[in-house]
């Protein structure tokens, strides 16, 4: 780990009197930023410590949306969402993820930001075009199990790790972000990441002195919601691949759709094609086939995530089946399916 | 490590606690780097090398050894002379030297090329990242299909033959009842809890290190032949060991460059892997390639197994496992013949991982051996009940004791395997499988000394070590039963370089060789406390508790006070001297214990996860020493079984030859969540013949099978069959897609 | 002065930013009880409990713990007797090498209070599920290489058991 300094920000509103932001990095709960710098992947020479920023642990509710802080923890977002049955997909992403003790630190606003686990991204003796622009990608013609199989490029094939950006995805949130200008702006979190294209280095539209401060999400009556995870291990693993689902029916017609996938994607995948060709028209499994396939066209393996592209068809069409019938046999659910 | 706070005598066998069971769950137990020595302990980072199979042709140190707290930094232009790598030729592999920093050849990726030592892990780790270095290289050999595998090893672990073969084996397979079937099993790495960790201080004469290994005797002369000491300066402790599973059967690039660094800097220097660098510093479990080819007749009896088994040996290392042992042992047939074959690749360090021959054999063969029974449309437990080996299927030598056939019936009776029911409602099928365990047993030549002092406390000192395994508590039972002594009167002294040299953790040879050699040390000194108390020649078994001597029973009885027997003996203590050798009886029997596994799981056919409901054992190993620790010990090895099967796949770039997946995220074994119910059953008959406590192994009998039952029941359950482990959710749901 | 409080004593704070909370216990303090199995918050054998809540001390900048209570195996029981969990643990035989423990037994305590405090985990959201599967998935963060699962189950539900019986 670089040796660096460290400033204690403890409103969002002090960033403009901290100056320079070259080769700094604001530092959450750090359980990937402190991964990422002991590997000497991320090598700031400043930190900016979140630590303190009390305001940033709230969060709010308004007629119209909720307001999550940049540092409310996993856990405490998890439990907040548990008890609203419009945030359940929410609450089902952030338990599938990681364990009680990285949740218990993690933050919401570090969750969106955690980085690839490309294998060659974290061995620092291999190319990758992630850490180190310009040097190649290791892992296109290397083993690339878990590699993304949608919105790669020639330059990079590392997929986004988040299960909480899915589902924030899925319910269509908003960033909200400040800047040592005090500039304040809102991005969808769909608009957040940006593709590798050849730029893999370049993550998201956020600026280097940009933080975020808020995640908004909108209120709204939300049909039955699943997250789906499939994985290696029965837990303690990151997604092969998963599906977040709000699925509403009304007569037999799918009237509202949210889709979203995880661990296909370099970004967290907005499935927009497959809910706007479902959208408005009569359930069927071979409807839901046909829009996941629609969705899946420019999906490209790299050899060991092949699998990849059927799994996900079979995860994504069986979800939103369950999900019609469980509209069928219950109008108006709103919720998980199954839940305590 | 103090002495039991257990107050009772207890008797071998008795499921007690460990003793060290309350130093280990308040965190007191300490593991190698834990140690303090007057001096402040210096840290060591070692930067290991981008790519294997090549010449190191630059390493540039500048920027490192200018940092703040650096100490020393070591590459092969100024670190201390060593013997080559390797040598001597005629010492065991453990025993060789094990020079690093020495040359400019790489021997694999991550082979170190340099190492820093600071003030602290912060400044060290740092400088590391610093130096840069650059390896030439064509590119790794490696081993990518079975007929690349052309070389006969010399010998395979275990003493087993690389071929054997009995009967005609083409008229035997010419069958219509063939099946040939290639199973592919994954690299697979211990990852002990505990990453590999040394402290070595020298003091300008003895060269004192705290390291983490299974084997301290062996370990002594690697560092005398590596560093080229005389063994009598080197003293090696290793008092809690986090786990070995046969990656601390030697020592690794950890004790090499703390002994190093210590040297180079007379000062302490630890030196503790970092868990990426654990995937390549120590040793893994090779993949094999598993050719098999079975016949039966229409009555469910095998004509012919023939077993071909190709698997990677690495450069400078001859280590070869008998992956095709079960396939000569389980059943009997017509015709039997097995073969192994390797090809030298450029990896890091091929040796044991638990169950080494038998884990990875059986998972392919009990497989292959339930293909055979479904084809022959016959229920897999019978099938197995039909075929058992009687005697070695290929010598005609005759078992010691052999109770597979008792461990099947009683597993299916426990399990519930005649009315296994399925009540499969949507895409989540049910599924139930079997497989057999047979695992060679072993004695390793093991010494002890047994000490009794004035005040009733006696002692046990042997280089031995505990690495879970329960050997702190069994040898407190051997005692406390020999003597009737209280436990709390005992005390265990393991892992010193200076106590009598044992057969040290591995292999499973563990218990029944430490314990007899602590059960002979406990029989000279008993002999002696009788010639003090004048009784006649024959007597020879005394109790020593309350103070008290006592010889016989009833009439007859004996008692001398310890206090009187120590006055006129003119000594604060005596002491016995036990060894243990291999019998005859190995020679003339063959020798294993035995189980049967059961297996019940589910798999999702939409995602094509598999979930384990419930694995039980039912084992046939002689005495058991502790039911409670053994139990676990099993349990553990069915564990490690389940993650074999489903989960473990260490896997190497074919570009850089390093591995890929080299941290706990993405190198999965199983957490707790993946295990379900798990059950052990023993059928306990003591083997005298396989020693004189009538113990066996167990440490590796849980693995032997336990991941086949689990393979069988997922064909079970959705009608497929993946030949390649482990059986991820991907595989699955690819046999699922071309099964319809 | 920045302080951290370890086990009720203040310590403090490590003048190199870079120490983790892990390291700080080891090398400064000399508490060896959380154990670095990974370094990466890949393994849980390094679980404390700060402020109430169990997370991997491997990943923990020290600094940022300014003011903060931390309880390591060391102080998770009185000095007299041992913790319930702990005596459990030993009963059940819940662990071979003992390399892991600590942070089982950290992240066993921590669990009945969440537990008790009703928080949710993904367990909850599937059909007919257990309680013991429950628990296991919640003990999923502490990887355990000897295979002591099961014990350790059977070790946290003895504890739950007498807990509910008085």
């Amino acid at each position: 780990m670089r040796p660096f300094s460290v400033n204690s920000l403890t409103d969002g509103k002090q960033l403009a009197d901290i100056g320079t932001f070259e080769s700094s990095r604001f530092l959450a709960g750090g359980t990937n930023l402190v991964d990422l710098m002991k590997h000497q992947i991320e090598t700031p020479q400043h930190i900016i410590d979140l630590s303190r920023w009390d305001s940033a642990n709230n969060i709010d509710e308004t007629d119209d949306y909720y307001q999550i802080g940049a540092m409310v923890s996993n856990t405490d977002l998890a439990n907040f969402a548990y008890q609203r049955k419009d945030l359940s997909v929410l609450s089902q992403a952030l338990l599938s993820g990681a364990t009680v003790q990285l949740r218990n630190r993690a933050t919401t606003g570090g969750n969106l930001l955690q980085r690839t686990r490309c294998y060659y991204f974290y061995d620092t003796n291999q190319p990758c075009n992630k850490r180190e622009p310009g040097s190649g990608c290791a892992a296109l013609d290397g083993f690339n199990r878990i590699h993304a199989v949608l919105g790669t490029s020639e330059h990079c094939i590392a997929s986004h790790p988040s299960d909480m950006a899915v589902a924030m995805t899925a319910l269509d949130a908003q960033v909200k972000t400040i800047n040592t200008k005090g500039d304040t702006r809102s991005i969808p979190v769909r608009e957040l990441y940006q593709l590798p294209g050849d730029t893999p280095h370049i993550e998201t539209v956020l600026a280097e002195d940009e933080l975020i401060v808020a995640v908004k999400i909108p209120k709204k009556k939300r049909g039955t919601q699943t997250y789906r995870k499939v994985r290696d291990r029965s837990s303690y693993a990151f997604a092969l691949v998963s599906v977040a689902c709000d699925l509403t029916l009304k007569d037999g017609v799918i009237a509202d759709i949210s889709l979203a996938f995880g661990g296909v994607g370099t970004q967290p995948w907005h499935a927009a094609s497959a809910e706007d060709f479902m959208r408005n028209k009569t359930a069927s499994s071979s409807l839901y086939e046909q829009a996941v396939d629609l969705e899946l066209n420019p999906a490209r393996g790299a050899g060991g995530n092949d699998f990849k592209i059927p799994l996900i068809k079979r995860t994504a069409a069986f979800v939103i089946q369950q999900a019609v019938e469980h509209q069928m046999a219950n109008p108006g659910h709103q919720g998980a399916i199954h839940a305590r | 490590m103090p002495a039991s706070q257990y107050d009772q005598v207890t008797k071998i066998g008795d499921a007690t606690d460990r003793i060290d069971g309350p130093l280990k769950v308040q965190g007191k137990a300490r593991y190698a780097g834990e140690f303090e020595f007057d001096a402040p302990t210096l840290v060591g980072v070692y930067v290991g090398a981008a790519r294997s199979g090549g010449t190191l042709t630059k390493v540039n140190t500048d920027k490192a050894e200018s940092q703040p707290g650096v100490k020393a930094v070591l590459t092969y232009h100024n670190a201390p002379e060593q013997r080559p790598f390797a040598e001597p030729e005629d010492a065991m592999r453990f025993g060789q030297s094990r020079a690093v920093l020495q040359d400019t050849k790489i021997r694999y990726a991550g082979f170190p090329v340099a190492l820093v030592v600071a003030e602290t892990l912060e400044q060290a780790r740092y400088a590391a990242s610093l130096i840069t270095h650059t390896v030439e290289s064509d590119g790794p050999e490696l081993l990518e299909n079975a007929d690349e595998a052309q070389v006969t090893p010399a010998s395979l672990d275990g003493g087993f033959e690389p071929d054997a073969t009995c009967g005609n084996i083409e008229q035997a397979l010419n069958n219509t009842t063939r099946l040939d079937m290639t199973y592919h099993t994954p690299n697979q790495i211990s990852a002990a809890m505990e990453p590999h960790t040394t402290i070595a201080y020298y003091d300008g004469d003895i060269l004192h290190v705290h390291t983490s290994v299974q084997i301290l005797a062996s370990a002594v002369t690697c560092l005398a032949n590596t560093l080229k000491l005389p063994e009598d300066k080197i003293r090696i402790k290793s008092l809690f060991v986090g786990g070995g599973f046969g990656s601390k059967l030697g020592l690794h690039n950890d004790a090499v460059l703390a002994c190093l660094g210590a040297i180079h800097l007379k000062q302490p220097v630890k030196v503790a892997l970092h868990r990426r660098q654990v995937f390549h510093s120590a040793p893994h479990r090779g993949f094999s390639i598993q050719k098999i080819s079975l016949s039966a007749d229409n009555a469910g009896h095998i004509n012919g197994i023939s077993h071909h088994s190709a698997m990677p040996m690495a450069q400078d290392y001859a280590f070869a496992e008998a992956t095709g042992a079960v396939a000569r042992i389980t059943y009997k047939a017509d015709a039997i013949e097995s073969r192994h074959r390797v090809k030298v690749v450029d990896s890091p360090m091929i040796d044991s991982v638990r169950a080494p021959g038998d884990a990875i054999g059986s998972l392919a063969f009990e497989s292959a051996i339930d293909e055979l029974a479904l084809h022959c449309k016959i229920d897999p437990v019978e099938f197995r009940l039909n075929n058992i080996a009687p005697a070695h299927p290929i010598t005609g030598k005759p078992f010691s004791t052999h109770h597979l056939a008792e461990c099947l019936k009683k597993g299916a009776e426990e399990f519930g395997w005649a009315n296994r029911t399925k009540n499969d409602n949507g895409p989540v099928k049910t599924g139930y499988g079997v497989a057999l365990a047979m695992r060679m047993n072993m004695i390793v030549p093991s010494a002890a000394k047994v000490t009794l002092d004035s005040d009733g406390q006696i002692a046990v000192f042997t280089d031995m070590t505990d690495i879970g395994t329960g050997t702190y508590t069994i040898l407190s039972q051997v005692v406390s039963d020999f003597f009737n002594t209280p436990a709390n009167a005992i005390t265990i002294n393991l892992g010193d370089s200076t106590s009598p040299a044992s057969c040290g953790s591995g292999g499973s040879f563990g218990a029944s060789s430490s314990a007899t050699s602590v059960r002979n040390a406990c029989e000279k000194l008993s002999r002696q406390l009788c010639e003090k108390m004048g009784l006649a020649r024959g007597s020879h078994q005394v109790a020593v508790h309350d103070g008290k001597v006592i010889a016989g029973e009833g009439d007859t009885q004996q008692v001398c006070t310890l206090s009187d027997l120590f006055k006129d003996s003119g000594v604060s203590e005596l002491e016995g001297h036990g060894e243990v050798e291999p019998g005859e009886s190995h020679d003339e029997y063959e020798q294993y214990s035995c189980g049967a596994h059961f297996a019940e799981v589910t798999v999702d056919t939409i995602t094509g996860e598999v979930r384990i409901k419930r694995q039980h054992g039912v084992f046939s190993a002689g005495q058991i020493l502790n039911h409670k620790t053994a139990t676990s010990q099993l349990q553990g090895g069915m564990v490690w079984g389940a993650s074999y099967a489903l989960l473990e796949d260490l896997q190497r770039d074919k570009h850089h030859g390093g591995f890929v997946n080299c941290d706990l995220a993405e190198y999965h074994f199983a957490v707790n969540r993946d295990i379900g119910d798990i059950k052990v059953t023993f059928i306990e008959e003591p083997d005298y013949k396989a020693c004189k406590l009538g113990s066996k192994g167990i440490g590796e009998l849980g693995i032997t099978g336990a991941g086949a039952a689990i393979a069988n029941a997922i064909s079970d359950a959705v009608g497929i069959r993946v030949r390649e482990f482990p059986i991820t959710p991907d595989k699955v749901v690819n046999a699922l897609t071309k099964q319809s | 002065m920045a302080t951290i409080t370890i086990n009720g004593q203040e310590y403090p704070l490590p003048d190199d930013p870079r120490t983790t909370l892990l390291d700080f216990l080891h090398q400064h303090l000399k508490l060896f009880g959380a154990k670095k199995g990974c370094d990466h918050g890949q393994c849980g054998a390094c679980t404390v409990v700060v402020d109430n809540e169990r997370m991997n001390a491997c990943l923990l900048l020290a600094f940022q713990l300014e003011g903060k209570s931390v309880t390591t195996i060391e102080g998770i029981a009185s000095e007299e007797e041992l913790h319930p969990l702990q005596k459990a643990f030993v009963k059940c035989d819940a662990f071979q090498c003992g390399f892991c423990t600590s942070g089982q037994i950290c992240s066993g305590v921590s669990m009945m209070n969440e537990l008790q405090e009703n928080n949710p985990s993904t367990v909850w959201f599937e059909p007919n599920y257990s309680e013991q599967e429950d628990i296991k998935e919640r003990m999923s963060g502490n990887l355990c290489r000897c295979g002591a699962y099961a014990n350790i189950i059977d070790a946290v539900n003895i504890v739950r058991q007498d807990k509910e019986v008085s």
